[in-house]
């Protein structure tokens, strides 16, 4: 009973409302549907790839979700930022047109792998796959911001794997120096594809290497939706003005890495049992029932309502023609 | 009107983009208080300050990487690279990066960048400060390339670039910067990106050529005007986009052609000119399309013997277009 009244008061103390708790995890519902769809249209041969998200939607969600309280910040996210991308509203329909590869994918027009390229109307640039490439330049697009005397704040996303990259390095320490309004958000899963952690670092802790590049870096829960929302928003204050920030959450991969890869090649059963214990969608469930905060039915009901949005969603999605052939050409250069 | 050396040109073109439009930047190693290591922003601090002149630390993927950044958000930065051989670890940035960024986001995005780049030999420059590495960008769609001669092209060149809404990977032969002297005018004017110049007129062979050796190439011409053999010089000036029209143009006048450039002869630019005129101008020639280009290896090396063997020099010009006048 002790820890339910606790609970209770983190997440008033973090100025989240009812009617926001009953929001997100309608949307984490939807995020969860739309994961599991994936991997069915994936092996019906409809979708190319699907890259799972599941474990990270907590991290996603709280963090983008301080960024839209805040409303002047900027998204360089990467490829498993399913969660974030509907929360700042890429809308279902969207998401499956990009898994499908069709015409009107907001971020590439069915150029790219699904959710990657830009949607400038949701405040996003993704260029490409190749890990910490975004890094440099979310710098520089923060750095910019400033120089153009905005207050904008920009996220910049990417996995463990990615800070093994020289360009992770190079973008921290340029925006150490420069003090650019930049949080950097590390979804740390443990596993880069198959390689654990312990061989990608000799530290147990990504956030420490801030220290050295002379700016604040903080671990959070990223399986724990309140935690990551209140860390988020106190590192984007700090970074308006005073520089970047690091905050690594620990988060857990509850699927292989992408519907191409079969982890039982080189994660134990154990393992990934123990990793669903933090499944955060279940973790937030289990909140909102201990407090009061969802009845049976509610839940039915947004159960329900996600289940039809996402089967009219696929619907249109696969009625949706694939871009024409005539645009291969299209916007090569600028003009 | 005044003569000025190539980097005086360049300098000058920065310096009045930079005037004239808040949007640009230049960022790289050294270009602060030092100027640059070859003096192309001497002067800049002074004149814009630390928020416009930015000394970068020693990265050189994130000197392209926070200009694409900056890029994206709409300025227009001039990232310096110091020497082409040190752009390899850019080259995610720049070819990964940079050049799909418009076409990744279905134009959603664009990247008015110019990366300048330092390149070329026969300076003493050895294998880490001689390499030519135009082949590379040439390849790539979604970039421009550009490599003047003169001052006068570098200029109006380099506004052109800087203007543009596209990465523009802006090659400046180092050899020429103080060697290449010409007039070079007071006041603002744009040579437009694509397009190449007739530099000597000539009827009987066209060379065609870029950067330093293109020079090299202006004087083969002059001293064959006297044995009777005229040769007509076309400067690329920019690689990519390629200016067919013009390169066919001479080609289909004269029958006979030589491709000079100091990059590696494999995959270089002048096997990409060679196909189009294989493809566009077959009828008209007289005879094989020749080349003389550096050989392959992997670039000059630091001896005078080994770099003079390297170079396409003016002798070796006047060589190739003997024979090919006497084919």
């Amino acid at each position: 009973m002790d820890e339910v009244i606790a609970l209770g008061r983190r997440h008033e103390a973090a100025g989240l409302t009812h009617e926001d708790l009953l929001s997100l995890y309608a949307t984490m519902v939807l995020v969860r549907a739309l994961d599991e769809l994936i991997l069915v249209l994936n092996r019906q041969g409809k979708a190319p790839i699907g890259i799972p998200c599941r474990g990270h939607e907590a991290a996603q969600m709280g963090s983008a979700w301080a960024a839209l309280k805040d409303g002047q910040c900027f998204f360089f996210p990467y490829y498993r930022d399913l969660a974030l991308k509907i929360t700042v509203g890429v809308s279902a329909h969207e998401v499956l047109l990009s898994f499908l590869g069709k015409a009107g994918d907001p971020f590439s027009n069915g150029r790219q792998f699904p959710l990657q390229g830009a949607d400038l109307r949701r405040r996003i640039i993704q260029l490409s796959n190749v890990v910490a490439a975004g890094l440099p330049q979310a710098v520089g697009y923060a750095w910019a911001c400033r120089y153009l005397g905005e207050k904008t704040v920009v996220l910049a996303y990417f996995g463990d794997g990615a800070t093994s990259e020289g360009e992770c390095h190079e973008a921290m320490n340029f925006a150490g120096i420069h003090r650019v309004p930049i949080v950097f958000f590390c979804e740390n899963n443990g596993y880069a594809i198959s390689v654990p952690q312990r061989k990608q670092m000799a530290i147990e802790n990504v956030a420490d290497r801030a220290a050295a590049y002379g700016f604040p870096g903080i671990v959070v829960d990223g399986t724990d939706l309140f935690e990551v929302y209140e860390a988020t928003r106190r590192a984007i204050e700090h970074a308006r003005v005073n520089g970047p920030v690091l905050i690594e959450a620990k988060v857990e991969r509850l699927s292989p890495h992408t519907t191409d890869d079969d982890d039982r090649r080189y994660r134990s059963r154990e393992d990934l049992e123990q990793a669903r214990r933090r499944d955060p969608l279940q973790r937030l469930r289990q909140y909102l029932l201990q407090e009061g905060l969802l009845t049976a039915e509610q839940e039915a009901a947004i159960w329900e309502r996600v289940r039809r949005q996402v089967e009219e969603a696929t619907r249109q999605a696969e009625e949706a023609p694939y871009p024409s052939a005539t645009t291969l050409w299209e916007h090569v250069y600028a003009s | 009107m005044g003569e000025k050396s190539v980097i005086e040109a360049i300098r000058e073109a920065m310096r009045e983009e930079m005037q004239r439009d808040e949007r640009v930047i230049v960022l790289g190693e050294d270009v602060g208080a030092r100027g640059g290591v070859f003096l192309a922003t001497q002067g800049f601090l002074e004149e814009f300050g630390e928020a416009r002149v930015i000394d970068t630390p020693l990265a050189e993927a994130s000197i392209v990487g926070i200009a694409v950044g900056a890029a994206l958000k709409g300025l227009r930065p001039i990232a310096e690279i110091q020497f082409a051989d040190f752009a390899w670890p850019a080259f995610n940035q720049l070819l990964g990066e940079a050049a799909r960024a418009c076409y990744g986001s279905f134009g959603h995005v664009r990247v008015p960048l110019v990366v300048r780049i330092p390149y070329g030999g026969g300076i003493r420059g050895g294998l880490y400060h001689s390499q030519n590495v135009e082949a590379y960008f040439f390849h790539t769609p979604g970039i421009k390339v550009v490599a003047p001669a003169t001052p006068y092209d570098a200029k109006g060149l380099l506004k052109a670039a800087i203007r543009d809404d596209n990465p523009v990977v802006f090659l400046e032969h180092k050899k020429t910067y103080r060697l290449v002297r010409g007039d070079v005018p007071e006041e603002d004017y744009i040579l437009p990106l694509g397009k190449a110049e007739v530099k000597h007129e000539g009827s009987q062979i066209t060379v065609i050529s870029y950067g330093l050796v293109m020079h090299y190439c202006l004087q083969a011409a002059r001293k064959l005007t006297s044995e009777g053999i005229s040769v007509e010089v076309v400067d690329l000036r920019t690689l990519r986009p390629v200016d067919r029209e013009t390169v066919l143009g001479s080609v289909r006048k004269t029958g006979k052609v030589l491709i000079v450039h100091e990059d590696n002869r494999t995959g270089g630019v002048g096997a990409e000119i060679a196909a189009i005129l294989a493809e566009e101008a077959f009828e008209y020639l007289d005879a094989p399309i020749r080349r003389l280009c550096g050989p392959d290896i992997p670039t000059m090396p630091f001896a005078p013997t080994l770099e003079e063997a390297y170079m396409p020099t003016t002798e070796k010009i006047v060589a190739a277009l003997r024979e090919l006048a006497a084919y």
